[in-house]
């Protein structure tokens, strides 16, 4: 009995040591800042007036959705749902429709997927400059390519022009984005049991019927998880903004985020944590309602 | 038609349009490659473009890499990036370990607290990050840049770690235990050597996700010897007057490292990545 319980010690002990450095470090280096500057939302700390940090109260918040000609958060709200609806909608599309034509191996099939999944690797702030000079007004490679085969007749402002500079990025992130879609769902697809194409082309189903009664239930749950994961990631990921418009022309292709990270530069952080507070409280609303909506939640169960 | 004619006019359309897309993704890259590669200033903003650099001259990498400081970028990013990804996979190891093996209170607890860390916006930790560096005089200061990469990773590579080692069958180290092995030394004799795949791909995405961070570096770094490569090319970036022929030629260059181990170990990272996906 003795020996037992002090073996009993020895595995939770182990167990504790065990877990322990990858709890600390988080703890200390994620949750302490991600409170502290939560709590910041509620002061006014700027650092260009340090001796004046105290306590008030939802004053950022107001200065946040106050109505006034200046005030351009509310572009910057909608400009996030263009950002993330139009950028997941085409992501999701052109990658499904890659992956339905990869998901019969053929020779070279993983040398193709290895190459057209390598933008995934790089980081968005590269992406953002690689496109940023293929937009170009004056020399983009764009323009160019638009004007010989004549879609447009003179070379297009796109960074440059209120109108075009957050759909530029938006073109940019879609890029970026379809290749995580094309390896996952290539993935799912290939987990589907063959025997049930066999089975139901004995009963003589048609293809588009093959794929919504056969295909689309068996990688449901892959698809659902696939889009909330990238909903959040797009959300946040204002890199490939900061390259390209760093939120330009006057802050017309801002997004959420990428307007957070221009307050933290210029060391408003009581405001640019207000802007961090209603984001996270926006996620964890978006994930509470998209679970139950989806039931994903009870089907994994 | 007959059905020859037709499954190989299908075959065609494949071919196409996966060749087309093919295209498309390379070509930025491509782009960026073929700008980097002119030298005068009337090749790269001619318009129409002039897509082939005639010659082909490395001046660019040669101002980039002897004039400006971009040997030293790259030399830091290399020192940064390998010690997150050495440090943030061995303490992953450790907690997956435990967390794949044993059954104990609190797992499922332990689990959402790593995947939270996952879904926060970071911007919101850098202002008291920023704080907390100062007062450990930890800024400009390429440890503690590693150690913050260090702390990024652990939650993402745990998790990895937990599928790999979810793989290994418990018998084998069950023998090991019986044969009088510790825990730890059945961990790293036993199931460390059968996952080493799944460790190389942890520390391979470790090092390229902490070789692509922008914002804490740029936050915490200013000092032109301790810069990492994207906080360099941010300052290049932010000039007025951009010289694109030299930033092409760093963008190249920051994806020589990315390219390299991304040949290595595409295959099982895309395998851990999909894991999930297949067992649907």
């Amino acid at each position: 009995m003795k020996q037992k319980s002090k073996l009993r010690m020895r595995r939770t002990r182990f167990i504790f040591f065990m877990v322990l450095p990858a709890v600390v470090i988080p703890m200390i280096f994620t949750y302490y800042p991600m409170i502290k500057g939560s709590m910041m939302a509620f002061q006014s700390y700027n650092l260009m007036n340090v001796k004046n940090i105290k306590w008030i109260g939802l004053e950022n918040f107001q200065k946040l959705f106050a109505h006034s000609a200046s005030n351009s958060f509310y572009t910057t709200m909608l400009n996030t749902v263009k950002w993330v609806g139009l950028s997941l909608l085409f992501q999701f599309g052109v990658g499904f429709g890659i992956a339905l034509l990869l998901k019969k191996k053929f020779r070279g099939a993983s040398v193709y997927q290895a190459l057209i999944f390598f933008p995934w690797a790089v980081s968005g702030f590269i992406i953002g400059i690689m496109w940023r000079w293929m937009f170009n007004g004056t020399s983009g490679v764009i323009n160019d390519i638009l004007m010989k085969i004549h879609l447009i007749s003179q070379p297009v402002g796109w960074l440059a022009d209120k109108g075009t500079a957050l759909y530029s990025c938006i073109a940019a992130n879609i890029w970026y984005g379809i290749p995580y879609f094309t390896i996952m769902i290539t993935a799912a697809l290939r987990g589907v049991s063959e025997d049930l194409y066999e089975a139901a082309d004995v009963d003589g189903a048609s293809p588009l019927q093959k794929f919504t009664n056969i295909t689309v239930p068996c990688i449901r749950s892959v698809l659902l998880l696939t889009v909330l994961l990238r909903v959040i990631w797009i959300f946040n990921f204002p890199d490939l903004i900061y390259s390209m418009t760093q939120g330009g022309p006057a802050g017309s292709s801002n997004i959420v985020t990428s307007y957070m990270m221009q307050l933290v530069q210029s060391l408003d952080y009581g405001l640019a944590s207000a802007v961090g507070v209603l984001c996270i409280l926006f996620l964890v609303t978006f994930v509470i309602v998209y679970m139950s909506i989806t039931k994903y939640a009870q089907e994994e169960a | 038609m007959t059905t020859k004619s037709r499954r190989k006019l299908v075959a065609v359309i494949k071919f196409v349009l996966l060749g087309s897309f093919l295209v498309l993704v390379m070509f930025p890259f491509v782009w960026m490659l073929l700008t980097s590669l002119k030298s005068s200033q009337g090749e790269i903003y001619a318009f129409p473009v002039k897509y082939l650099p005639n010659p082909v001259s490395f001046v660019n990498y040669v101002e980039m890499l002897w004039k400006g400081s971009f040997a030293r970028y790259m030399l830091n990013s290399l020192i940064c990036s390998s010690v997150a990804a050495c440090c943030s996979v061995f303490i992953a190891i450790l907690a997956s370990y435990v967390i794949s093996r044993f059954r104990f209170r609190f797992k499922g607890a332990l689990l959402l607290f790593f995947l939270i860390t996952q879904m926060i916006p970071m911007f919101i930790m850098l202002a008291p990050l920023y704080q907390m560096l100062a007062k450990a005089k930890m800024l400009n200061n390429l440890w503690g840049l590693a150690f913050l990469y260090t702390n990024m990773m652990i939650p993402f590579s745990v998790v990895t770690l937990c599928g790999f080692f979810d793989n290994v069958p418990k018998s084998l180290e069950e023998a090991a235990w019986i044969d009088g092995c510790g825990y730890l030394s059945a961990l790293f004799r036993v199931a460390v050597p059968v996952i080493k795949p799944g460790i190389a791909a942890s520390i391979i995405f470790a090092f390229i996700n902490s070789w692509n961070e922008l914002f804490m570096a740029v936050m915490f770094i200013d000092v032109d010897k301790y810069k990492t490569i994207p906080v360099g090319l941010n300052g290049l970036i932010l000039k007025y007057d951009i010289k694109w022929g030299e930033m092409a030629a760093g963008t190249i260059m920051s994806l020589i490292p990315t390219m390299c181990l991304f040949a290595f170990a595409q295959k099982y990272m895309i395998e851990g990545l999909t894991a999930g996906a297949v067992k649907g």
